[in-house]
Protein backbone atom coordinates (compact mmCIF):
# COMPACT_ATOMS: atom_id res chain seq x y z
CA UNK A 1 0.00 0.00 0.00
CA UNK A 2 1.45 3.39 -0.91
CA UNK A 3 0.41 6.71 0.49
CA UNK A 4 -1.70 8.98 -1.69
CA UNK A 5 0.54 11.22 -3.79
CA UNK A 6 0.57 14.99 -4.29
CA UNK A 7 -1.64 16.00 -7.18
CA UNK A 8 -4.20 13.29 -6.55
CA UNK A 9 -7.67 14.27 -5.46
CA UNK A 10 -8.70 13.17 -2.00
CA UNK A 11 -10.73 9.95 -2.18
CA UNK A 12 -14.30 9.62 -1.03
CA UNK A 13 -14.22 8.70 2.64
CA UNK A 14 -16.19 8.95 5.84
CA UNK A 15 -14.67 9.40 9.28
CA UNK A 16 -16.47 10.18 12.51
CA UNK A 17 -15.90 13.27 14.65
CA UNK A 18 -15.87 13.22 18.44
CA UNK A 19 -19.46 14.45 18.24
CA UNK A 20 -20.47 11.42 16.21
CA UNK A 21 -20.87 13.46 13.05
CA UNK A 22 -19.54 12.29 9.70
CA UNK A 23 -16.40 13.98 8.37
CA UNK A 24 -16.06 13.48 4.63
CA UNK A 25 -14.23 14.67 1.54
CA UNK A 26 -16.59 17.65 1.49
CA UNK A 27 -15.18 18.84 4.78
CA UNK A 28 -11.77 19.30 3.14
CA UNK A 29 -13.11 21.95 0.77
CA UNK A 30 -12.16 25.55 1.26
CA UNK A 31 -9.19 25.14 3.56
CA UNK A 32 -5.84 23.53 4.16
CA UNK A 33 -6.17 20.29 6.09
CA UNK A 34 -3.47 18.13 7.66
CA UNK A 35 -4.60 14.56 8.31
CA UNK A 36 -2.33 12.98 10.92
CA UNK A 37 -2.77 9.22 10.67
CA UNK A 38 -1.55 7.47 13.84
CA UNK A 39 -1.66 3.87 15.07
CA UNK A 40 -3.09 3.97 18.56
CA UNK A 41 -4.36 6.34 21.23
CA UNK A 42 -2.32 6.27 24.43
CA UNK A 43 0.69 4.52 22.86
CA UNK A 44 4.03 6.12 23.69
CA UNK A 45 5.05 7.32 20.23
CA UNK A 46 1.59 8.71 19.46
CA UNK A 47 1.70 10.53 22.80
CA UNK A 48 5.03 12.14 21.89
CA UNK A 49 3.64 13.03 18.48
CA UNK A 50 0.57 14.91 19.68
CA UNK A 51 2.45 16.64 22.51
CA UNK A 52 4.83 18.04 19.91
CA UNK A 53 2.17 19.11 17.44
CA UNK A 54 0.09 20.71 20.19
CA UNK A 55 3.08 22.84 21.21
CA UNK A 56 3.05 24.60 17.84
CA UNK A 57 -0.64 24.35 17.04
CA UNK A 58 -0.95 28.13 16.83
CA UNK A 59 1.73 28.15 14.16
CA UNK A 60 -0.22 25.63 12.10
CA UNK A 61 -3.35 27.72 12.53
CA UNK A 62 -1.39 30.82 11.60
CA UNK A 63 -0.55 29.19 8.30
CA UNK A 64 -4.21 28.49 7.70
CA UNK A 65 -3.90 24.77 8.36
CA UNK A 66 -6.27 22.63 10.42
CA UNK A 67 -4.90 19.42 11.92
CA UNK A 68 -6.90 16.26 12.61
CA UNK A 69 -5.69 13.05 14.19
CA UNK A 70 -6.98 9.94 12.41
CA UNK A 71 -6.84 6.43 13.86
CA UNK A 72 -8.87 3.24 14.04
CA UNK A 73 -9.62 3.90 17.71
CA UNK A 74 -13.19 4.40 18.77
CA UNK A 75 -14.11 8.08 19.29
CA UNK A 76 -14.34 7.85 23.07
CA UNK A 77 -10.79 6.49 23.21
CA UNK A 78 -9.54 9.27 20.98
CA UNK A 79 -11.28 11.89 23.11
CA UNK A 80 -9.89 10.43 26.33
CA UNK A 81 -6.43 10.35 24.77
CA UNK A 82 -6.58 13.99 23.70
CA UNK A 83 -8.05 15.14 27.02
CA UNK A 84 -5.43 13.26 29.03
CA UNK A 85 -2.75 15.28 27.26
CA UNK A 86 -4.60 18.58 27.08
CA UNK A 87 -4.44 18.27 23.30
CA UNK A 88 -7.02 20.26 21.37
CA UNK A 89 -6.28 18.86 17.93
CA UNK A 90 -9.50 17.39 16.53
CA UNK A 91 -9.78 13.62 16.36
CA UNK A 92 -11.45 11.57 13.62
CA UNK A 93 -12.31 7.91 14.08
CA UNK A 94 -11.83 5.25 11.41
CA UNK A 95 -13.28 2.59 13.70
CA UNK A 96 -16.24 1.30 11.72
CA UNK A 97 -15.92 0.10 9.02
CA UNK A 98 -12.48 -0.35 10.45
CA UNK A 99 -9.70 1.39 8.56
CA UNK A 100 -11.68 2.07 5.40
CA UNK A 101 -10.70 5.73 5.17
CA UNK A 102 -7.08 4.98 6.12
CA UNK A 103 -6.95 2.41 3.31
CA UNK A 104 -8.42 4.92 0.86
CA UNK A 105 -5.51 7.28 1.60
CA UNK A 106 -2.93 4.46 1.57
CA UNK A 107 -2.33 4.90 5.28
CA UNK A 108 -3.28 1.49 6.69
CA UNK A 109 -0.78 -0.93 8.21
CA UNK A 110 -2.07 -4.42 7.44
CA UNK A 111 0.31 -6.43 9.68
CA UNK A 112 -1.17 -5.04 12.87
CA UNK A 113 -4.47 -3.64 11.62
CA UNK A 114 -3.96 0.01 12.47
CA UNK A 115 -3.67 3.32 10.69
CA UNK A 116 0.00 3.67 9.97
CA UNK A 117 2.01 6.77 10.82
CA UNK A 118 1.37 9.06 7.86
CA UNK A 119 0.61 12.68 7.03
CA UNK A 120 -1.56 14.02 4.21
CA UNK A 121 -2.06 17.70 3.42
CA UNK A 122 -4.94 18.73 1.21
CA UNK A 123 -5.64 22.13 -0.28
CA UNK A 124 -8.89 24.06 -0.54
CA UNK A 125 -9.65 22.18 -3.80
CA UNK A 126 -9.49 18.83 -1.96
CA UNK A 127 -6.34 17.87 -3.85
CA UNK A 128 -3.38 16.40 -1.99
CA UNK A 129 -0.50 18.87 -1.90
CA UNK A 130 1.96 16.80 0.19
CA UNK A 131 2.12 13.43 1.87
CA UNK A 132 4.51 11.45 4.06
CA UNK A 133 4.61 7.89 5.32
CA UNK A 134 7.05 6.30 7.75
CA UNK A 135 9.07 3.19 7.02
CA UNK A 136 7.05 1.63 9.83
CA UNK A 137 4.51 2.97 12.33
CA UNK A 138 7.21 3.60 14.93
CA UNK A 139 8.83 6.36 12.89
CA UNK A 140 7.65 9.71 14.22
CA UNK A 141 7.60 12.71 11.87
CA UNK A 142 8.64 15.91 13.60
CA UNK A 143 6.51 19.03 13.41
CA UNK A 144 9.20 20.45 11.14
CA UNK A 145 8.18 18.01 8.40
CA UNK A 146 4.62 19.32 8.41
CA UNK A 147 5.88 22.88 8.11
CA UNK A 148 8.10 21.72 5.22
CA UNK A 149 5.02 20.13 3.66
CA UNK A 150 2.88 23.23 4.07
CA UNK A 151 5.65 25.28 2.52
CA UNK A 152 6.05 22.85 -0.40
CA UNK A 153 2.31 22.84 -1.00
CA UNK A 154 2.19 26.62 -1.07
CA UNK A 155 5.06 26.88 -3.56
CA UNK B 1 12.15 31.56 15.99
CA UNK B 2 9.30 32.08 13.57
CA UNK B 3 10.23 29.55 10.93
CA UNK B 4 9.63 25.98 12.04
CA UNK B 5 10.66 24.31 8.80
CA UNK B 6 13.50 21.80 9.03
CA UNK B 7 16.68 23.35 10.36
CA UNK B 8 20.27 22.13 10.49
CA UNK B 9 21.42 20.34 13.67
CA UNK B 10 22.07 22.87 16.42
CA UNK B 11 25.54 24.17 17.20
CA UNK B 12 26.89 25.93 20.28
CA UNK B 13 25.46 29.35 21.09
CA UNK B 14 27.09 32.01 23.23
CA UNK B 15 24.36 31.90 25.85
CA UNK B 16 24.11 28.11 26.14
CA UNK B 17 24.48 26.50 29.55
CA UNK B 18 27.63 24.45 29.09
CA UNK B 19 29.69 22.17 31.29
CA UNK B 20 31.92 19.12 31.04
CA UNK B 21 35.16 18.48 29.21
CA UNK B 22 35.59 21.37 26.75
CA UNK B 23 37.86 19.15 24.69
CA UNK B 24 35.19 16.49 24.29
CA UNK B 25 32.54 16.13 21.61
CA UNK B 26 29.79 18.65 22.29
CA UNK B 27 26.35 17.18 23.04
CA UNK B 28 23.44 19.59 22.64
CA UNK B 29 21.04 18.09 25.16
CA UNK B 30 17.37 19.02 24.77
CA UNK B 31 15.50 18.01 27.87
CA UNK B 32 12.64 18.64 30.26
CA UNK B 33 12.98 18.66 34.05
CA UNK B 34 9.78 16.66 34.56
CA UNK B 35 10.82 13.82 32.24
CA UNK B 36 12.26 10.71 33.98
CA UNK B 37 14.20 9.65 30.88
CA UNK B 38 15.81 13.10 30.82
CA UNK B 39 16.90 12.61 34.43
CA UNK B 40 18.61 9.36 33.50
CA UNK B 41 20.22 10.96 30.47
CA UNK B 42 21.36 13.91 32.59
CA UNK B 43 22.94 11.57 35.14
CA UNK B 44 24.75 9.54 32.50
CA UNK B 45 26.09 12.57 30.65
CA UNK B 46 27.17 14.17 33.91
CA UNK B 47 28.88 11.03 35.19
CA UNK B 48 30.69 10.66 31.87
CA UNK B 49 31.93 14.24 32.14
CA UNK B 50 30.52 14.89 28.69
CA UNK B 51 30.75 18.35 27.12
CA UNK B 52 27.09 19.27 27.32
CA UNK B 53 25.03 22.27 26.28
CA UNK B 54 21.65 22.06 27.99
CA UNK B 55 18.59 23.38 26.19
CA UNK B 56 14.95 23.28 27.15
CA UNK B 57 12.40 21.16 25.39
CA UNK B 58 9.48 22.05 27.60
CA UNK B 59 6.22 20.88 26.04
CA UNK B 60 3.06 22.19 27.65
CA UNK B 61 1.16 18.99 26.86
CA UNK B 62 3.89 16.87 28.43
CA UNK B 63 3.55 17.98 32.01
CA UNK B 64 2.06 21.06 33.64
CA UNK B 65 5.35 21.63 35.49
CA UNK B 66 7.53 21.40 32.36
CA UNK B 67 7.41 25.12 31.65
CA UNK B 68 7.56 26.36 35.29
CA UNK B 69 10.61 24.23 36.07
CA UNK B 70 12.38 25.31 32.89
CA UNK B 71 11.72 28.96 33.74
CA UNK B 72 12.91 28.39 37.32
CA UNK B 73 16.19 26.97 36.03
CA UNK B 74 16.65 30.07 33.87
CA UNK B 75 15.94 32.27 36.90
CA UNK B 76 18.63 30.36 38.79
CA UNK B 77 20.93 30.85 35.80
CA UNK B 78 20.48 34.62 36.16
CA UNK B 79 22.17 34.19 39.56
CA UNK B 80 24.88 31.91 38.21
CA UNK B 81 23.33 28.70 39.47
CA UNK B 82 21.89 26.99 36.40
CA UNK B 83 23.68 23.67 36.77
CA UNK B 84 23.32 23.46 40.54
CA UNK B 85 19.61 24.08 40.16
CA UNK B 86 19.28 21.64 37.26
CA UNK B 87 21.07 18.95 39.27
CA UNK B 88 18.74 19.62 42.19
CA UNK B 89 15.64 19.32 39.99
CA UNK B 90 16.76 16.04 38.46
CA UNK B 91 17.74 14.68 41.85
CA UNK B 92 14.12 14.73 43.02
CA UNK B 93 11.47 14.90 40.31
CA UNK B 94 8.78 14.04 42.80
CA UNK B 95 8.96 17.57 44.21
CA UNK B 96 8.60 20.18 41.49
CA UNK B 97 5.88 22.48 42.84
CA UNK B 98 6.58 26.13 43.66
CA UNK B 99 7.42 25.59 47.37
CA UNK B 100 9.91 22.93 46.31
CA UNK B 101 11.50 25.34 43.83
CA UNK B 102 11.81 28.00 46.56
CA UNK B 103 13.38 25.44 48.88
CA UNK B 104 16.00 24.58 46.27
CA UNK B 105 16.68 28.26 45.59
CA UNK B 106 17.13 28.90 49.32
CA UNK B 107 19.43 25.91 49.71
CA UNK B 108 21.61 27.31 46.92
CA UNK B 109 21.69 30.72 48.60
CA UNK B 110 19.81 32.49 45.81
CA UNK B 111 17.96 35.74 46.27
CA UNK B 112 14.39 34.50 46.43
CA UNK B 113 12.71 37.73 45.38
CA UNK B 114 14.93 37.97 42.32
CA UNK B 115 14.43 34.30 41.58
CA UNK B 116 10.66 34.65 41.74
CA UNK B 117 10.64 37.80 39.64
CA UNK B 118 12.89 36.31 36.99
CA UNK B 119 11.14 32.98 36.64
CA UNK B 120 7.92 34.79 35.74
CA UNK B 121 9.56 37.32 33.44
CA UNK B 122 8.91 37.55 29.69
CA UNK B 123 12.62 37.25 28.75
CA UNK B 124 12.89 33.96 30.62
CA UNK B 125 9.71 32.64 29.01
CA UNK B 126 11.06 33.71 25.62
CA UNK B 127 14.36 31.93 26.25
CA UNK B 128 12.62 28.67 27.11
CA UNK B 129 10.30 28.97 24.13
CA UNK B 130 13.23 29.74 21.83
CA UNK B 131 14.96 26.55 22.90
CA UNK B 132 11.86 24.42 22.49
CA UNK B 133 11.04 25.76 19.05
CA UNK B 134 14.63 25.32 17.91
CA UNK B 135 14.43 21.70 19.02
CA UNK B 136 11.28 21.13 17.02
CA UNK B 137 12.72 22.80 13.93
CA UNK B 138 15.75 20.51 14.22
CA UNK B 139 13.40 17.54 14.16
CA UNK B 140 13.13 16.68 17.84
CA UNK B 141 10.37 14.17 18.42
CA UNK B 142 10.72 13.17 22.06
CA UNK B 143 12.56 13.99 25.26
CA UNK B 144 15.43 13.77 25.73
CA UNK B 145 16.88 14.51 22.30
CA UNK B 146 20.65 14.66 21.85
CA UNK B 147 22.53 16.24 18.98
CA UNK B 148 26.24 15.49 18.60
CA UNK B 149 28.63 15.22 15.70
CA UNK B 150 25.89 16.15 13.24
CA UNK B 151 23.75 13.18 14.30
CA UNK B 152 20.60 13.03 16.37
CA UNK B 153 19.88 10.57 19.16
CA UNK B 154 16.39 10.30 20.65
CA UNK B 155 16.11 8.99 24.18
CA UNK B 156 18.57 8.03 26.90
CA UNK B 157 22.17 7.66 25.71
CA UNK B 158 23.58 4.19 26.24
CA UNK B 159 27.18 3.10 26.66
CA UNK B 160 27.69 2.52 22.94
CA UNK B 161 26.50 6.03 22.15
CA UNK B 162 28.80 7.56 24.76
CA UNK B 163 31.70 5.46 23.50
CA UNK B 164 31.14 6.66 19.93
CA UNK B 165 31.48 10.21 21.23
CA UNK B 166 34.70 9.25 23.01
CA UNK B 167 33.29 9.15 26.53
CA UNK B 168 33.58 6.39 29.10
CA UNK B 169 30.31 4.95 30.33
CA UNK B 170 30.67 5.24 34.11
CA UNK B 171 27.45 3.42 34.92
CA UNK B 172 28.04 0.51 32.58
CA UNK B 173 25.48 -2.18 33.20
CA UNK B 174 27.18 -5.59 33.45
CA UNK B 175 26.17 -8.15 30.90
CA UNK B 176 24.00 -10.85 32.34
CA UNK B 177 25.13 -13.61 30.01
Amino acid sequence: MSIIAPGEGAPEFTLKTDQGEPFTREDLAGGTTVLVFYPAAFSSVCTDQFQIYQEVLEDFTGQGATLYGVSCDQSDSQTAFAQSLGVTIGMLSDFEPKGRASRAFGAYFEPTGVSTRALVITGPDQVVTWSWIGEHPGVLPGANLIFDGLSAGAA
Amino acid sequence: MKDLRSAAPPTLREDDHVRGDPGGELVVFYADFTCPRCAVAHDRLTAAGAHVAFRHMALRAKDERALPTACAAEAAAAQGAFWAFADALYADQGHLDDPHLWARARALGLDIDGFDRDRRSPPVAARVQRDTRAALAAGATTTPMLFAGGAVHPGVPDGDYLARLGYDDPVRIPKTS
